[in-house]
């Protein structure tokens, strides 16, 4: 009986095991495959093996770094950023209040839209000459003059953070609300009993209890960030200033249409997303284990 | 009275009021940080080109942007295949994964948390890494620049979210329930079919609904699979409207365009509002 | 109608050991009460029986015929679930039929059988609503009418009654009892409620750690425990116990606080433990002789009868329970326990029973 059970199972999981060898395994491994010859696109099936001198080529490569520096700071500062507003807003939203459920579906907003119409809207408010932001800007008196946010190549940067802080935060907006919709309300009401001040019960009661919610939060969102392309891609075009390593892979692959550096280049991608994500990991263990 | 200090009743009265207001300011400010842009979007895509540059807050309510590109042939053609593309994607990694779903949550099955913890990790790799291998995959299929190129690839985004919270929420339904069916002598399939999928309707149109959002509005693949204007997605449509100059970017028609191309799905998003939260959070809270 | 045998049942789910080598025959017509401590496995016995989880090793029986791995549907059984387990999607009616129309039966019997059943269950106003807008009882109905329907030769019910309130529970216990008078079909009854099981069963298996500790007829299980285990569960108040020890040169067993008595034991079983039931017990003046001394601690009265805590030393109380009401006693006042010796049971080391041939009535010695 045990083994029918294990047999149907696999009869109900083949359909999703051949799907994701397709999609996922299978062109994975020719990334792999190919970074290891001389490929070019136009014509993949004429190659030969030229071993690690693609993935030489890489990071020789000065704009590599320059991709792999901007996407690090970009991740840092933006899933930091990301991470302290969405649980400052989680944390008033946590409150009772007339019409919270409306709220909370109203902050999806940003987070339903395609990444390119937000940074098409943003684009637009940003404008140096007639975006609002100046506008408003140079009404308060801040400005003389408009910014050019996103052509000057030192704001630049800061524009992409700012406009990924405004889509992503409803993310984590919610799945820290997840988290501290599972602590206890008599928890809080036996601090408050006993005349523990507010500022302490965040600090040792909400904060430690919802750490495992934050924690897996910003894992996604950091592993989400280190291959953003989209908003950089349609915002700073092909600036060097903002350009991401998925851009930068991707510039190789077809830009340049050279599939064994391309694909060298995502291999690094790939190597240096999984080193974070296990980096991470074993923080947030490192974490549960202390506490 | 003895202890620490106390205030009159009046005085702590006064203090909650004064932190009621404080909270309905705070959601105020979180609601305009929120909602001001796509507001700002609705208001410029209704301003004729003269007015656009007026920075009025309240809509002319011209609508010349949307009768021009109701006109664009790409831009609505662009729509019609981004609908085919998600819906289909969607409804394809709808199937797979509800099976898939059912084998993981359900049976007794010894490598199910290996399979799962592969699932997630699919789910968070950078798609740039199967690109060249993707393509490779789609020539041989003659995909390229069709709209089932995307179909296809697009499986790699939606399948592992999917299969995650479909077998979350699988879980959370009553074991007897099923132990009922099997002793009123059900199959597995039409356990499936007749006791756990009537049980998930909410569930699963929320998951579906995602899984389109997903698949709505991915930019990567768009751009790199397809190459002719006639077969772009919304996304990449929007991304590569260009005026001639850089002072001539048509931004009316562009926010008429974004406002087109989200409205739709925001009021979903607004009306499954609850089951969306519970499908976002089902796979990060437990897992 | 179908007699059950197990023979050697196992089953672990990875390291841990739920079911250990369980041997049980049940008869045809028999209703058959598992009762135990929660995680004892008496619900993962009734899911092996129902087919609804594998053995990992021994066989299963129904009706004679093995059925180890035939799977739920084909082995005759109906399930009463503990949260009844009605599909929320269907209406009552529907919940009812549902297996007759998995099993492609004609449609004019489906009706005939759901009409019987719903007369019998007095539910047939119900049959249109859904799950959710029946009461408790109601639901239970309902999921003994989806049992009935299929006209099994074995009921199954895993603590049918346990989300019901008392009152309900009662009447409801009662309904079972009739309906098993009234059909005679094989049941078995998991619970954890000791009244229920009392009350119901034709025969009780006590279950604990995975092993049966007794079977036997509720009369059996609370007059002749075989061991300190049955006799501790069965009762309430439960069993009060003392160490004691036995010695040799004077032929007597010695308790904790130097009581002791006479005593001819059968063979040479070496008791290490007295037991005895809390109405067994008498409050008799302090230093009278033939009982032991203790501190009078408090009385609880439930009305029908009293309940006396008595300390005999630092951590032994004991209870005593008493259906006329008790004389006044102040907390902390000395008073004497006695007993009749028929009431006296005995355990060795291991916590089996040894039988007592004879013994006095206690009587105080020096403390040493």
């Amino acid at each position: 009986m045990q083994n029918r059970e294990t047999r149907i199972a696999w009869y109900f999981l083949l359909p999703l095991l051949v799907a994701l060898a397709a999609v996922a395994l299978w062109p994975l491994g020719r990334n792999i495959y190919f970074s290891f010859t001389n490929a070019f696109l136009d014509n993949p099936t004429d190659y030969s093996f030229v071993g690690l001198e693609n993935f030489a080529t890489v990071i020789e490569d000065p704009v590599f770094w320059g991709a792999v520096k901007n996407t690090m700071i970009f991740t840092l500062v933006s899933v930091t950023l990301e991470t302290l507003l969405g649980l400052a807003v989680a944390l008033l939203l946590h409150r009772a209040f007339a019409g919270r459920g409306l709220v909370r579906a109203a902050i999806l907003v940003p987070w339903a839209m395609p990444m390119v119409v937000s940074a098409k809207i943003w684009e637009w408010m940003f404008n140096d000459q007639f975006g609002l932001i100046n506008k408003a800007l140079i009404w308060l008196g801040f400005l003389d003059k408009g910014i050019a946010w996103t052509a000057d190549p030192s704001l630049i940067l800061g524009t992409i953070i700012f406009i990924d802080v405004w889509v992503t935060t409803p993310f984590m907006v919610l799945l820290i609300l997840a988290g501290l919709q599972l602590i206890p309300e008599e928890i809080y009401e036996a601090a408050e009993v006993s005349g523990v001040p507010a500022w302490k019960r965040l600090w040792s009661i909400t904060l430690p209890l919802a750490a495992p919610a934050i924690g897996v939060a910003v894992l996604f969102r950091t592993l989400d960030a280190l291959r953003m392309f989209d908003l950089s891609y349609v915002i700073a075009a092909n600036s060097e200033n903002a350009m991401t390593m998925s851009i930068y892979a991707r510039d190789q692959l077809i830009g340049f249409q050279d599939l064994g550096v391309g694909s060298a280049a995502s291999t690094w991608v790939f190597l240096i997303v999984g080193l974070v994500a296990i980096l991470i990991v074993s923080v947030l263990r490192l974490d549960r284990n202390t506490t | 009275m003895t202890g620490p200090k106390r205030y009159s009743n009046q005085a702590y009265r006064r203090l909650r009021a004064v932190k009621r207001f404080g909270l309905y300011a705070g959601v105020a400010i979180v609601l305009a940080y929120m909602l001001f842009p796509y507001y700002w979007a609705i208001i410029s895509s209704t301003k004729s080109r003269a007015s656009l540059y007026s920075f009025s807050l309240l809509p002319s309510l011209d609508f010349s942007n949307y009768i021009s590109l109701f006109n664009n042939p790409i831009f609505m053609g662009a729509i019609v295949n981004s609908a085919i593309v998600a819906f289909s994607s969607s409804l394809i990694s709808l199937i797979i994964s509800l099976l898939a779903a059912y084998a993981l949550g359900r049976l007794h099955f010894p490598v199910s948390r290996i399979i799962l913890i592969c699932v997630l990790m699919i789910s968070v790799f950078p798609q740039v890494v199967v690109l060249s291998g993707m393509f490779e995959v789609i020539g041989w299929l003659d995909f390229y620049n069709r709209p089932a190129a995307l179909i296809f690839s697009y499986l790699l985004l939606i399948l592992p979210f999917t299969t995650w919270v479909l077998t979350s929420f699988i879980r959370d339904l009553p074991t007897e329930l099923e132990e009922a069916a099997l002793i009123d002598g059900c199959s597995r399939i039409r356990i499936l079919t007749h006791v756990l999928l009537p049980l998930m309707g909410p569930a699963i149109a929320s998951t579906g609904l995602l899984a389109f959002i997903l698949a709505w509005n991915e930019f990567l693949f768009a751009l790199t699979f397809i190459l002719t204007d006639e077969n772009r997605t919304v996304p990449v449509a929007i991304g590569l409207l260009t005026g001639s100059s850089r002072y001539e970017y048509p931004f009316g028609q562009i926010m008429a365009a974004s406002v087109t191309v989200t409205l739709p799905l925001l009021i979903l998003v607004l009306i499954f509002q609850r089951k969306i939260v519970a499908g976002l959070t089902a796979g990060a809270v437990k897992g | 109608m179908a007699s059950v045998t197990l023979k050697e049942v196992s089953k672990s789910f990875g390291a841990y050991d739920v079911l250990r080598s369980i041997d049980l025959t049940i008869d045809d017509g028999e209703f058959v009460v598992f009762v135990g401590p929660s995680g004892c496995g008496k619900s993962t016995l009734l899911r092996v029986i129902a087919g609804l989880v594998p053995v990992s090793s021994g066989d299963v029986f129904i009706g004679g015929e093995q059925v180890t791995d035939v799977p739920a549907s084909k082995r005759g059984v109906a399930f009463v679930f503990q949260t009844y387990a009605l599909y929320p999607h269907m209406n009552v009616a529907r919940n009812i039929s549902f297996a007759l129309e998995t099993a492609r039966m004609a449609r004019n019997e489906i009706r005939q059988r759901l009409t019987k059943v719903a007369d019998m269950l007095k539910i047939r106003h119900l049959l249109d609503r859904k799950p959710k807008q029946l009461s408790g009882g109601q639901r239970q109905r309902v999921a003994i009418g989806r049992a009935l329907v299929s006209q099994p030769q074995l009921f199954l019910f895993d603590e049918p009654l346990s989300n019901l309130d008392a009152d309900l529970r009662m009447e409801m216990r009662f309904e079972i009892a009739k309906l098993h008078a009234e059909i005679s079909t094989t049941m078995i009854y998991v619970t954890h409620d000791q009244t229920e099981a009392m009350t119901l069963a034709d025969r009780i298996v006590i279950l604990n750690h995975g092993r049966i500790e007794q079977i036997g007829s509720p009369r059996e299980l609370y007059d002749r425990p075989v061991n300190r285990f049955v006799a501790g569960f069965l009762g309430s108040p439960r069993m009060n116990f003392a160490p004691v020890s036995f010695d040799v040169s004077s032929m007597s067993l010695l308790g904790p606080k130097g009581f002791a008595f006479e005593g001819r034991l059968v063979g040479d079983a070496q008791p290490a433990t007295l037991g005895l039931r809390p109405e067994a017990l008498r409050i008799v003046k302090a230093q009278i002789p033939r009982s032991i001394q203790g501190i009078f601690e408090r009385v609880e009265d439930l009305g029908y009868e009293q309940i006396a805590y008595v300390r005999l030393t630092e951590d032994l109380v004991w209870t005593v329970r008493s259906a006329d009401p008790l004389p006044d006693h102040a907390a902390g006042q000395p008073v004497g326990l006695a007993w009749q010796t028929k009431d006296l049971y005995l355990f060795d080391d291991a916590g089996m029973r040894v039988d007592v041939l004879a013994a006095t009535e206690p009587f105080a010695i020096e403390q040493s």
